[in-house]
């Protein structure tokens, strides 16, 4: 295929039916008077109507193909060879109004943050329309055209919306106005750059539902770039996987998923949990090893440092890209052999051994925060309570502004609950005030939070950094300190060499091990971990996750596991509790709660979640999102939303009181249990 | 916002420690390091070179300024005075037969002296107290905060005068009130600088170590906000210089006959009418020239700092 083919088929019809054709591209960036290839041969073709994912860690030139295909690269970067082809036109070879009217009219682009590509200072309504004007459409009749297409992507009142500015939107209501935007020049080609990683799992659900729905009423070609695997397989028909600037697997994206022949695309399926895997199956598999420099010129397989099964010849020469069948590709000498690849890290796995009669560690009872202060109040947390068992993990699920954070914060003395909140540690009461507590309630609870570039004083160095905690909970000092600190170190698989640097010298992942060696160091007996792998890609995330098994062993810790990923939170936790506006759901064990019946909530948030297997067990969708804990709704806090709501009038009059449906297993919902199973055993869709 | 930021790039320049992957290029290009520290940046920067040369000169005639001098600035010669800029005297001599360039040269010692003090002692002054109001918080800000808003109201030079009047003039009241005079400036800035840093979590991490507040305030803040206050710093040192020749040259500075720009400026004003511009312009252009030269170092700090 070349440019030419295409080029005879004017808008993409035709012939070769090809909306984007890449040929042998290379991007190569000047830094500091040096060239960088950043970007290597990069070959892949869409389809009118297709859907590509293009899929790869942080650092892989994602988002630099996407920068390339519209011209939008940084001033230092720029298409060092091969071709590009939308729709038959070389976006490389015109000039500027030519330019201008590709980007209008044949390619359009939905970004991350939705709140970064709408103008704040100007009305949602005059910002779609003006995509209409540029079309060359009057004023009112743009301005219809803006009001049609809002609701075509499905906000309930357009007209309402587009007299807002941008900040009133929820991250939900502005990524829909984005997308509307960019489909209101019904282009071509719709390159989404990691459209819903800002957005909560139940939003992200809904605006998936809707992009996949949108392709078909527009009959436009995606390029959808994410890091995410599972919202890849969901959304895309074939599936190209990005390393180090290269294309090394290509083919349709359930095959791809399902048989991927290539050994980085192995180990990074296997870092992810799989559907139902636990801690007790055993560790994770992870990818040793680091990303070669972007631009580093190499003469060998750029996965043979990081790959189990790299042979002589990988190490001789880069490999071509061998075709494995009429659709799919990998760039692996031995691809032939990836099915069953060594794995990285061993499977054994130490489990702590929990104690047979639960004895509770903490107990929460009517826990309340009230945020605020003459007469806005939220009420951030409502009543909690519940039990943390001594070595077990309690995951913590819920959307965000559910209350999961602000419940850690009121255990860890960050935050003072409201008066008449109970929390104990071993039976007695914990001081509200962190500054006000004695040593031995410090030394008990810490934390490793979810951002280590915010939690780690990046003035300081790792082996200070790791050494206060030492001396001012463990009261060590000289020789001792200096071998519990090595001691340490080493359990979270850090070097010596680590310690004489600061965080910003760090990769993602040893910032969050400083992190973790800091909550360790005194010897704390809970752990409160505030979605300590979010900010991290997954080949780190799973080294992370078995880290924090390890040491759960090791120091007989529990933890509190707060995470958004409902895979994460299943894989790590023993007993699950789901909040919502900060109430409590739901609590059980893990598995009791994974497998129901469970709370139509719990429900909810487990058919948002889009999964590897492609068993879209799509039950129920939540609509629109989490309401305001100002005024929180009346009656059952869910019932705004609750697609099971019951019909006697019920929930929207008394609150559910939590109740135990199972031994050990609470949930706060006006739906008899059996009833309740009857409909999720039936997938019913209400 | 629950999913985090995980697979965020920064597509436009590799190599920055942008994404979680990216950061781990850093480790592996260790040796880069060295290139890229502060000072390095700086000493690439004209403006800062071209700023740090005047200052060195300016610091070097106040230190070693009677040596360098070909006059004294002292010696009153009644037979040649208003001369001209001449071989003999390169910036002519003033109403009393006095070597202007020897003026001018050792006239930067006064100057040089009471502006870095004095800024020092309202940046020290400034950065507790900013580190209070905004660590603290509360009524400790609360009150502060007004009573920099009372000094910020009243002009400078008014608050310099009572002070001058009510001490007598020297260079330790110069040094005492434009210090005292820039303390709730500092303060303020450091306090904005200071909630920035209190949204971060390695501050309730301190405080679940059990650390005092003096220790959260001066050992784990102060370092993270020194490049505002130094950016602060230079920005007032720059004012400090103005401040001192205004002070000067209104007679509450520096006194005759000690060398001095601005009071030198305030002696000769009166014969410029005559035509004889040498006794006023050089010490003007030594005024301009110092605070511009504090001007570019300051531009190309908060520059460097900002990248």
């Amino acid at each position: 295929m070349t440019a030419a083919d295409t080029a005879a088929a004017p808008g993409g019809t035709g012939g070769t039916g090809l909306t984007l054709a890449v040929e042998h591209m290379d991007v190569t960036y000047r830094v500091r008077g040096q060239d960088r290839r950043v970007l290597r041969d990069v070959s892949f073709q869409i389809g009118r109507n297709e859907s590509y994912g293009l899929v790869g860690e942080s650092g892989s030139g994602k988002s630099t193909v996407a920068l390339a295909l519209t011209r939008y690269l940084p001033r230092n970067g720029w298409v060092s060879s091969g071709t590009i082809s939308i729709n038959g036109i070389d976006p490389l070879a015109l000039g500027d109004a030519a330019l201008r009217e590709l980007r209008a009219r044949t390619v359009s682009m939905v970004y991350q943050e939705p709140g970064r590509a709408l103008n704040p200072s100007i009305k949602v309504g005059r910002q779609v329309a003006e995509v209409y004007e540029i079309a060359g459409l009057g004023r009112r009749s743009a301005l219809e055209s803006a009001e049609n297409m809002l609701r075509k992507v499905q906000i309930s009142d357009p007209g309402r919306v587009m007299e807002r500015y941008p900040h009133q939107l929820s991250g939900g209501m502005a990524q829909r106005a984005v997308i509307a935007m960019a489909l209101a020049a019904e282009p071509s080609l719709l390159i989404l750059d990691e459209p819903t990683t800002a957005l909560d799992a139940t939003v992200e659900a809904e605006v998936l539902d809707l992009v996949a729905a949108l392709r078909e009423e527009f009959d436009t070609s995606v390029l959808f770039i994410s890091h995410n695997l599972a919202v890849i397989a969901k959304m895309c028909d074939r599936v190209g996987v990005l390393y180090a600037g290269e294309l090394i697997e290509e083919g349709p994206a359930r095959e791809v998923f399902d048989q991927p022949r290539h050994p980085y695309t192995v180990g990074l399926l296997r870092c992810i949990p799989r559907r139902g895997q636990r801690k007790d199956h055993g560790r994770l598999d992870t990818i040793p090893g680091f990303l070669p420099a972007p631009g580093s010129v190499l003469n060998e397989c750029i996965f043979a440092a990081r790959c189990p099964i790299a042979e002589q010849q990988c190490r001789a020469a880069a490999p071509p890209a061998f075709a494995i069948s009429a659709t799919r590709s990998s760039r692996c000498y031995l691809h032939e052999l990836t099915v069953d690849l060594p794995r990285n890290t061993p499977v054994d796995v130490q489990l702590p051994s929990r104690h047979d009669a639960a004895e509770p560690i903490v107990r929460v009872a009517s826990l309340s925060k009230t945020f605020g202060s003459r007469g806005e109040t939220v009420k951030a947390l409502v009543g909690v309570d519940l039990v943390l068992e001594r070595g077990e993990t309690l995951g913590l699920v819920g959307e965000s502004g559910s209350g999961k954070t602000t419940l850690a914060r009121a255990l860890l003395g960050l935050i003072t609950p409201d008066e008449g909140s109970i929390v104990e540690l071993e039976g007695q009461p914990l001081g509200a005030d962190a500054r006000r507590r004695p040593r031995d309630q410090l030394k008990a609870l810490q934390i490793v939070f979810q951002n280590p570039d915010s939690a780690l004083n990046r003035r300081h160095t790792v082996r200070r950094l790791i050494s206060r905690p030492l001396s001012r909970l463990a009261g060590l000092s000289g020789a001792q300190l200096r071998e519990r600190l090595a001691d340490l170190v080493r359990s979270v698989r850090m070097e010596e060499r680590h310690l004489t640097l600061r965080p910003s010298q760090l990769s993602g992942g040893l910032k969050q091990r400083v992190a973790i060696a800091r909550a360790f160091g005194g010897g704390p007996r809970i752990v409160v971990c505030d979605e300590p792998t979010s900010a991290l890609d997954v080949s780190v995330q799973a080294a992370i996750l078995n880290l924090l098994v390890d040491l759960q062993a090791k120091e007989q810790v529990t933890y509190l596991f707060i995470s958004h990923d409902l895979g994460l939170v299943r894989y790590l936790s023993d007993r699950i509790a789901v909040l919502y506006l900060g109430r409590v759901m739901e609590i059980g064990p893990a598995e009791a709660v994974f497998a129901g019946p469970h709370h139509p909530y719990t429900e909810a948030l487990l058919s948002a979640v889009p999964s590897l297997d492609g068993q879209h067990a799509t039950r129920i969708r939540l609509h629109g999102e989490i309401p305001s804990a100002a005024d929180p709704p009346t009656g059952c806090v869910f019932h705004t939303r609750c697609p099971r709501r019951l019909t006697t009038g019920e929930c929207e009059s008394t609150e559910p009181p939590l109740l135990e449906v199972a031994p050990g297993h609470l949930m706060s919902c006006h739906i008899p249990i059996d009833q309740l199973q009857t409909l999720q055993n039936d997938g019913r869709v209400p | 916002m629950i999913g985090g930021p995980a697979g965020y790039e920064i597509a436009g320049v590799p190599g920055s420690t942008g994404g979680p992957g990216g950061a781990e290029v850093t480790v592996a290009l260790a040796p880069r390091r060295a290139e890229s520290t502060p000072w390095r940046l700086l000493l690439r920067k004209p403006t800062f070179v071209a700023g740090a040369v005047i200052l060195l000169f300016w610091i070097a005639c106040a230190l070693f300024g009677s040596v360098i001098a070909p006059h004294s600035p002292f010696a009153q010669q009644l037979l040649a005075t208003n001369n001209a800029p001449s071989r003999a005297h390169l910036f002519g001599t003033d109403q009393l037969g006095r070597d202007m360039l020897s003026r001018v040269i050792v006239g930067a010692r006064g100057i040089l002296l009471i502006a870095p003090l004095a800024t020092l002692l309202g940046t020290a002054l400034g950065t507790a107290l900013g580190l209070a109001m905004g660590y603290l918080g509360g009524v400790i800000d609360l009150l502060v905060s007004r009573v920099v808003e009372a000094v910020l109201a009243l002009p400078f030079l008014i608050v310099a005068f009572l002070f001058i009047v009510a001490l007598g003039p020297s260079t330790t009241t110069l040094i005492v009130v434009i210090g005292f005079v820039f303390t709730p400036l500092i303060a303020r800035t450091v306090r904005s600088a200071v909630l920035v840093e209190s949204q971060l979590d390695y501050l309730s991490s301190a405080r679940l170590l059990g650390e005092k507040s003096a220790h959260i305030m001066f050992v784990e803040i102060l370092p993270n906000v020194v490049p505002a206050i130094l950016v602060e710093f230079t920005v007032r040192l720059g004012y400090a210089i103005f401040a001192v020749a205004t002070l000067s040259f209104l007679g509450f500075g520096i006194q005759p006959p000690t060398p001095d720009w601005g009071a030198d400026i305030a002696a000769n004003y009166g014969v410029l009418p005559a035509g004889y511009w040498w006794e006023t312009i050089f010490p003007a252009l030594a005024i301009a020239s110092l605070v511009i030269g504090v001007n570019l170092v300051t531009d190309a700090i908060e520059q460097v700092l900002a990248s």
